[in-house]
């Protein structure tokens, strides 16, 4: 079902993992018009241009991140992949990657010749072993290419790239959590700044991009910053991959024009065609499972960065998980939370004990064991983990909560004086399961 | 990885990486400027020819990489995939997570539970199976989904589960 109009346009094409198809596409030929061609400040004022944010989850500017690598300092560079992809509701890194390895191989040896670097890694999540078999085989190809190596295309620069596998860790999608697993380390994060593009990698400068937004590179290189803008609006320029899931009547990634209404991807044929039968929406978490969710009366809002701000959400990795009417909010929360409360890399209190506290709160107003006083005891908690925390993660716990408390009071409320589900399609066996 | 020997619990005291894998030890070390970079993927190595990462394969990869034995147990236990305990042939890990509950993973982890006849985290008497409730797998518009060693099964219900199982000698 996925489909789009960039990075999905032909990303079904039989044979695309391997070189031939992928160059019969176009492949490799943004390096050939790069490579010695532009310098690398060009390329960073291209895809400064072009106004690519970062796809991961954060929106950073992707060309003013690239920037801030110091150009004078005398140690090696790094750009690392962020492949981790652990966002819930998010999955569209995966199929972009066993689909079309190549664009982001490309893509990773472009970032490096815009900041100097000459070593690139792939992190990948530990699940993602099959994806690194389809991405080390096309490295290989590249590499018997000659379009990886001490010099490509003639040109004198000089790349080399390695895939590198976690092991099972939500906290290693955090950028610098990611750097330290990669170091051989436990994947906590560390204090920023030094920001990863002053000290990143072995204390080197480090660019960490997510693969969507590498992705794009070549094509933004390729055809130039204004041609990218031909899609989306002027802050939120581009497509972004929105992973759908939930009830609805196709799930699957869709890449959009930035700016679609939330309602059009949902309900529209091109796209989700609407609920399951016999389902309402009941609420939209657009971002990924951290940000917070927006009830259905929000479902006109434009799909980009500014829009999702506006009424209180993100726009986050695009993990959109819709939940429907004969769901508990209480309960979908409760499942949020028992993630971050897992995840938790046990390094700052706040996070630590706070994920804890809200999973046990959440599981007693579920059960029919809550007071009247749990939901500003969850607020509380909630507030002392928002910007207290070590990393984002803890943020990341306690934005799911405060979304759902603000728009969703009166099922909280209810729970607490009922003593029990206003609904639940899944009440019997979330508890039995979670016993 | 699923049809891996898997080495009994009482597991011999020292091990040596076997003759097949030692040049994938040091191409594995050999990707990064810094050695101990390499301790996940020589982990990895390490249950892919183990079936399981037991204590002495811990000490052989701190050998390998010239780090401490407890900084290598530290994090071998950080990261949820290393089993370091045996597993059945067959690790079956479903998610549990929010777009995998919504479309019927609980009732699918129920399933599994009364048809094998164990819980999280167990192995049928007969070394077949282990199952396990894992978080998100990065596979949420193929909800339920579930993780068999290292492949990816999606949209399941319970017909196609008891199909799947069938399958997995």
């Amino acid at each position: 079902m996925s489909h789009g109009p960039l990075l999905f346009k032909d990303i079904d094409a039989p044979g695309l993992t391997g070189i031939e198809t992928y160059r019969k596409q176009g492949g490799y030929e943004a390096l050939a018009l790069v490579l010695g061609k532009k310098s690398p400040a060009e390329c960073i004022d291209i895809v400064k241009a072009s106004g690519l944010r970062g796809r991961g989850g954060a929106g950073f500017p992707a060309g003013l991140k690239w920037s801030f690598v110091p150009k004078d300092s005398p140690k090696p560079r790094y750009i690392v992949c962020n492949a981790d992809e652990s966002e819930p509701g998010t999955f569209k890194d995966r199929e972009l990657m066993e689909k079309n390895p190549h664009l982001l191989i490309e893509g990773i040896i472009l970032a490096g010749y815009a900041i100097g670097s000459k070593t690139g890694y792939i992190y990948l999540r530990g699940e993602f072993a099959y994806v690194q078999t389809i991405v080390d085989r096309a490295i290989a190809e590249a590499r018997a290419a000659g379009l990886l190596g001490d010099d490509i295309l003639g040109s004198g620069f000089g790349y080399q790239m390695h895939t590198h596998l976690g092991a099972g860790a939500y906290i290693c999608g955090e950028e610098t959590a990611l750097l330290t697993s990669l170091e051989g380390y436990r994947g906590q994060p560390r204090l920023k700044p030094p920001f990863p593009a002053v000290e990143g990698l072995y204390a080197c400068p480090t660019v960490v991009n997510n693969v969507e937004t590498l992705m794009n590179v070549p094509h933004i290189l390729k055809h130039g910053a204004q041609w990218y803008r031909q899609w989306g609006t002027e802050k939120s320029a581009g497509t972004k991959v929105l992973s759908v899931s939930g009830p609805v009547k196709r799930p699957g990634n869709y890449e959009i024009p930035l700016g679609l209404p939330l309602r059009t991807l949902i309900e529209s044929p091109e796209y989700c065609g609407g609920m399951r039968d016999g389902l309402q929406v009941k609420a939209v978490i657009p971002g990924g499972s951290s940000v917070p969710m927006m009830p259905a009366s929000q479902l006109d809002t434009p799909l980009d960065y500014e829009s999702l701000n506006a009424v209180g959400t993100f726009l986050g990795s695009g993990g959109v998980i819709v939940i429907d009417d004969q769901t508990c909010v209480v309960d979908a929360l409760w499942n949020m939370i028992r993630f971050y409360q897992h995840e938790s890399c046990g390094k700052c209190t706040p996070c630590r004990e706070g994920t804890y506290w809200m999973a046990e709160v959440l599981e007693r107003i579920e059960r029919g064991e809550g007071r009247e006083t749990d939901i500003g005891l969850l607020e509380d908690v909630a507030d002392n983990i928002l910007g207290k925390s070590f990393c984002a993660l803890g943020d990341a716990a306690a934005m799911p909560v405060q979304g759902a408390i603000k728009h969703f009071r009166d099922e909280f409320e209810y729970h607490v004086k009922h003593k029990r589900c206003l609904v639940n399609r899944r009440r019997q066996a979330v508890l039995e399961v979670t016993a | 990885m699923s049809h891996a020997p898997v080495m009994p619990l009482e597991a011999p005291a020292t091990l040596e990486w076997p003759e097949n894998v030692k040049a994938e030890v040091a191409e594995a070390i050999s990707r990064y400027p810094v050695e101990r970079s390499a301790v996940l993927p020589l982990l990895w190595i390490a249950q892919r020819t183990w079936g399981w990462v037991p204590p002495a394969a811990l000490r052989l990869v701190a050998r390998s990489l010239e780090l401490p034995e407890p900084e290598v147990f530290g994090i071998a236990t950080f990261y949820t995939m290393f089993n370091l305990r045996p597993v059945g042939r067959h690790h079956l890990q479903v998610c549990m997570t929010l777009s995998c509950s919504l479309m019927g993973s609980d009732r699918l982890f129920r399933h599994l539970e009364q048809k094998l006849g164990v819980g999280h985290g167990q192995t049928t008497p007969d070394g077949r199976f282990t199952l396990r409730r894992v978080e998100c797998l990065a596979a949420c518009g193929g909800g339920p989904c579930m993780q068999v060693g290292l492949d990816y099964h999606e949209n399941l219900d319970e017909a196609k589960v008891d199909a799947l199982l069938e399958k997995l000698k």
